[in-house]
């Protein structure tokens, strides 16, 4: 091919490698549905689904299969193609954040001929922490597109809270980060999991209170429970999704479930060594064996976290929107400068 | 074609159809979505010239943090087309000269001036947009413009602060 020159194979490469990661996140989602409603249960002393197969591991498609036939409807006052949208967007931010995720070290691929080594990440770019970041801070629109084209009062009012917490919380998540990134000096993705493997202890050792910070924010980010004002029935009636029925329901419910599975994978990357398994020398092993350890790790580390996600949410009330805006405004962003400030003092300190 | 050809025409025509819809759209809330299609393309283009960094923060603070104040502020106030005020013809006529005007002199005085003369873009080779070359340049070389533009940062959001802080209920006499 002389009209485009692009290298096929890594082409191929990286899009099995988006098709995988891709489909692995929706399934990841689909079974959180389930873990959660499992989660809750045990929580509170019932035992939840059981009854679609084996211990109720059949729910999410039965939940699918229950959205995706039910009627569509859109309402006539509302803006169709923006009605539309909306539910696009919301999957859309929430799959594109992996992109720049490390989900391991490299694998070995020798079989028809063809010997490569293969990245396990889409994309190592230079600035994969801002990328998140971007991604993050475009999430808005899936829930503000919405919430204003289904032409409701209490939609938009919901849309409206969901996308000034994300705002608010947004300052903070980033203050709280580039203290981490005064102390790896590189926005790569890649280079913290290495250097986190390689002979230093995880990041959350020195960066505990950076840490709480941004688990905080990532619960706002996600607009999940403590943090989910933008669903807050008894005075919203539904939420921004209130006019939504059929599979774009399922979409905005689903995104939510991408998000918390992504904000722990990057939890887990940037503060717990991604797929550093503790205790073992990645480098005695062989490159296969290596990234099956590594992803082990990585996926435990995760689920831990959407655990601890799901507990919070059965455990913690709801806040009210004047508690959430002071705790974002008036806690979190000066314990965050003050993170920062420390963490620039001990490292001038430390260069004498 | 080579690929970047390919993608610098795809972009820039994105950009001028999204720039066009801003204007002609009717409804303010699709000029906004239609802004925010022209700085994904103006994004693409730094990308082209290998300016990430350049690319990504303009994502943030553009599409990510003012779009959105935008979106806030007419979803609240409730803009449509029906509440847009209509202008009569001969003020439209004389804005389309004005702007037509500046376009030509703007046009004249980038396709003259010395710098731009003979000039090719550097496209996947130049590293200034790269974050740690752009952080050395402007912690070195241009360290007290970069701070004097912070401080102006800091006291335009002092003043905001100022003058949307509720005045003091005075006592009725």
């Amino acid at each position: 091919m002389t009209l485009l020159a692009i290298d096929w194979g890594m082409l191929v490469e990286k899009l099995v490698l988006i098709g995988a990661i891709i489909s692995v996140s929706l399934l990841i989602a689909m079974y959180s549905t389930y873990a959660e409603r499992k989660v809750a249960a045990i929580l509170q002393d019932r035992v939840g689904p059981d009854r679609a197969g084996p211990w109720g591991i059949f729910q999410p498609l039965a939940d699918g299969g229950k959205l995706f036939f039910k009627e569509e409807i859109i309402p006539n006052t509302s803006n169709k193609l923006l009605f539309v949208m909306g539910p696009c967007l919301a999957m859309l931010t929430a799959m594109m954040t992996s992109a720049v995720i490390p989900w391991g070290n490299q694998i070995h691929f020798n079989l028809f001929g063809i010997d490569r080594y293969i990245n396990l990440q889409i994309a190592d770019i230079n600035i994969g922490v801002l990328f998140i970041f971007g991604v993050v801070s475009l999430g808005v629109y899936g829930i503000m597109i919405g919430g204003w084209a289904s032409n409701n009062k209490f939609s938009l009012m919901a849309a409206m809270r969901g996308a000034s917490q994300v705002i608010s919380y947004e300052l903070a998540m980033g203050i709280s980060l580039i203290a981490l990134l005064m102390l790896t000096g590189s926005l790569s993705m890649k280079t913290i999991v290495e250097q986190q493997i390689q002979g230093r202890l995880w990041n959350v050792a020195y960066q505990p209170l950076g840490f709480l910070l941004f688990f905080i924010c990532a619960f706002a980010e996600c607009n999940r429970a403590p943090f989910d004002l933008s669903e807050a029935e008894n005075e919203l009636n539904f939420g921004y999704h209130q006019e939504y029925s059929s599979m774009k329901l399922g979409f905005y419910l689903f995104a939510e479930y991408i998000n918390m599975f992504i904000s722990s994978v990057i939890m887990a990357t940037l503060y717990f060594g991604g797929y550093d398994m503790p205790f073992v020398n990645e480098a005695n092993l062989s490159v296969n064996v290596a990234a099956i350890v590594g992803i082990v790790a990585l996926m435990a580390k995760v689920f831990i976290f959407i655990f601890i996600f799901m507990w919070v949410r059965w455990t913690l009330p709801r806040f009210r929107y004047d508690q959430l805006m002071n705790l974002g405004w008036k806690s979190l962003i000066p314990l965050a400068l003050i993170n920062m400030f420390i963490t620039g003092a001990v490292i001038l300190w430390r260069q004498g | 074609m080579s690929t970047t050809e390919i993608l610098f025409w795809f972009l820039s025509v994105l950009a001028l159809v999204g720039a066009t819809m801003v204007l002609i759209s009717r409804n303010p809330i699709h000029s906004i979505l239609w802004l925010i299609v022209v700085f994904f393309a103006i994004s693409g283009h730094y990308i082209l010239l290998n300016a990430q960094f350049l690319a990504i923060v303009n994502l943030i603070v553009y599409a990510g943090a003012i779009m959105v104040l935008f979106l806030f502020v007419v979803m609240l106030m409730n803009l449509n087309s029906d509440t847009e005020p209509q202008k009569n013809n001969w003020m439209k006529i004389a804005g389309a000269i004005s702007g037509g005007c500046l376009l030509l002199i703007m046009i004249d005085v980038v396709s003259g001036s010395s710098d731009m003369q003979n000039k090719t873009a550097i496209v996947k080779e130049g590293n200034i947009g790269l974050i740690k070359v752009l952080g050395k340049v402007l912690f070195t070389d241009y360290v007290v413009p970069f701070e004097i533009s912070s401080v102006l940062f800091l006291s335009a959001m002092v003043g905001a602060v100022v003058i949307g802080k509720k005045e003091k209920e005075t006592p009725n006499p």
